[in-house]
């Protein structure tokens, strides 16, 4: 259960596959075109309804309310070994390479 | 109630635009091919000087240019005796919103505060977006802004992920779609149901911004080494960093040659949902460079502003590949970590000094922050993710969206020029496209204008089928 006031994400259907662009490729023309906003609940509501939301900017955006999506979880990334080789390859060329072993 | 379909919507475009750019493009028009490009870029009525207290004022500009002499000395090491002229960077990272874009950004806001506007909407899902978002919270305006973020299985390309981030860090609303032209649309809808500003890249305000970064490389360079650069190398995506940087200079009489540099993704549509998240740039590539360089008016103001065939000397394409390791060397080297898309015109300017007198001097005109999701590191390994290939190798062997080559060695790199009577041509051709009516003499010499072509190359280009 949400409450009014809330901070939430919410989804919604800007376009269904049958109204998307003439110009737009194939496997795009396939799919909705997607929108998602954060913002404060009008109401209080549960996941997968219909909702209000005020956005960061006052504007009322209605969709429907969704699980989390709140966090940020984008990082660094896991260990790419190349890029340490990149780094030694040019720091041996300008200063000698026998201190990587 | 009013006619939201895609239609209706887009047959609005004109009206809506109007209201939301604060100016009358139509003052410009000629009527045909020609308009009057310059007379659109004094309208603002603001001088050199002006626009720099407006960015002082938002703690934008005055960026160090930064001498890489171990990069220089690694390119010195591929070259033959005598080659490798010395590189230099403007570090535009460190202005508040972490690129150059923070220039366009405050000029655009600033104006929309002294029209009286409440609010700015911009359409991005680049470094502009926080920059635009930065301003308006120092302006105390509201903020949104449209970003193509995901793909239909709700996969974000990491890098957007981050702007949409830093965006909400400066209080911006971030509204996030899947890919497709149609972000328009919804754009379009946003300022039509807000009355709020078209924070775009391609008005006047947002080119003026930017002549300030050619005109500090003029005034840096000399106040440093006496005398002017030998080349100047932007990264061309929509063009508009291009032609302010080389206004900027043109303004400080530098007749330093601008050379162009984009990111190859040749193959990839760029409009396909499925190939979406397998590139590892979002901006600074072939897919924005190349459409927006032969027709610049396909941007979201009926005349765009930057207009980059005009200003430059050279394109260059450089890989991703190429673009990854020299972003990797520059902070091994240079102790600077900095985001891949601005060192794409790095990578270019290392390859094209090996042909240049060691005492010749390039500017490499940016740098952008990195972060996570925004870092060479991130993009690599959700490229791993997504099954793209990535080797040591010659990245001439790169194929976009199968695989990343990262030189084999630093002698790889190696930047493929660009043809720019081709490109030429096609604007030419696009030119008459949208305006099939004869060609005019004053659309002679504004097409030479547009093309730095002489009046024989536009006579000829002319009579091809358009």
């Amino acid at each position: 259960m949400y409450k009014q006031g809330d901070w939430v994400r919410i989804h919604s259907v800007a376009l269904a596959p049958g109204q998307r662009a003439p110009q737009v490729p194939e496997d795009t023309a396939r799919v909705p075109l997607e929108m998602w906003v954060k913002g404060y609940l009008t109401q209080d509501a549960q996941i997968g309804d219909t909702v209000t939301v005020r956005t960061a900017a006052g504007r009322l955006a209605q969709g429907t309310l969704i699980e989390d999506g709140l966090s940020y979880s984008h990082s660094f990334g896991d260990n790419v070994p190349e890029l340490r080789q990149v780094a030694n390859m040019v720091w041996d060329r300008l200063y000698g390479g026998d201190h990587h072993a | 109630m009013r006619d939201n379909s895609y239609q209706a919507v887009m047959a609005r475009r004109p009206e809506i635009m109007k209201a939301a750019v604060g100016m009358d493009y139509s003052r410009f028009e000629s009527g045909g091919i020609a308009f009057d490009y310059e007379g659109m870029m004094a309208a603002p009525g603001l001088s050199l000087q002006e626009i720099e207290a407006i960015q002082r004022d938002y703690a934008i500009g005055n960026t160090p240019l930064v001498e890489l002499k171990n990069i220089t000395a690694l390119a010195g090491s591929c070259a033959a005796p005598g080659m490798g002229a010395r590189i230099f960077v403007k570090d535009e990272a460190s202005n508040p919103s972490g690129s150059f874009k923070a220039r366009r950004a405050a000029v655009s806001v600033e104006m929309a505060r002294r029209m009286g506007y409440k609010g700015v909407v911009t359409a991005t899902s680049g470094n502009y977006g926080a920059a635009v978002a930065s301003c308006a919270a120092k302006a105390g305006l509201r903020c949104i802004v449209v970003q193509e973020c995901f793909d239909s299985q709700g996969v974000g390309q990491p890098e957007i992920v981050e702007k949409a981030r830093k965006c909400e860090a400066f209080g911006a609303e971030v509204l996030q779609l899947t890919v497709g032209p149609e972000l328009f649309y919804v754009f379009l809808r946003l300022l039509e149901d807000t009355g709020y500003f078209n924070a775009s890249l391609y008005t006047p305000y947002a080119i003026l911004g930017i002549e300030t970064l050619g005109a500090e490389i003029a005034r840096q360079f000399r106040a440093r080494e006496g005398r002017d650069p030998d080349l100047v190398i932007a990264t061309n995506a929509g063009g508009g960093n291009l032609t302010g940087t080389a206004r900027g200079l043109l303004k400080e009489n530098c007749d330093t040659p601008v050379a162009a540099a984009s990111v190859s993704l040749h193959g990839l549509h760029m409009a396909s949902d499925g190939q979406f998240n397998r590139k590892s740039f979002t901006t600074g590539h072939t897919g924005f460079g190349m459409p927006f360089s032969t027709w610049p008016d396909r941007s979201d103001v009926p005349r765009s502003a930057g207009r980059p065939l005009r200003y430059l000397h050279s394109y260059h394409t450089v890989s991703q590949g190429e673009v990854f390791f020299m972003t990797e060397a520059l902070s091994r080297l240079e102790g600077m970590e900095r985001g891949p898309a601005g060192n794409t015109s790095l990578a270019a300017a290392f390859s094209l000094a090996h042909q240049m007198p060691s005492e010749q001097c390039i500017v490499v005109q940016e740098t952008e922050y990195t972060g996570a999701g925004k870092h060479h590191n991130a993009q690599l390994a959700f490229a791993r993710s997504r099954g793209i290939d990535i080797r040591f190798g010659n990245p001439r062997d790169e194929a976009p969206g199968q695989s990343i080559v990262l030189p084999q060695s630093p002698e790889l790199i190696e930047a493929q020029p660009a043809d720019l009577g081709q490109m030429r041509r096609s604007l030419i051709r696009n030119a008459r496209q949208h305006f099939p009516g004869p060609v005019r003499p004053e659309d002679i010499a504004f097409l030479m204008d547009e093309t730095r072509a002489d009046q024989a190359f536009v006579r000829a280009a002319c009579e091809e089928e358009p």
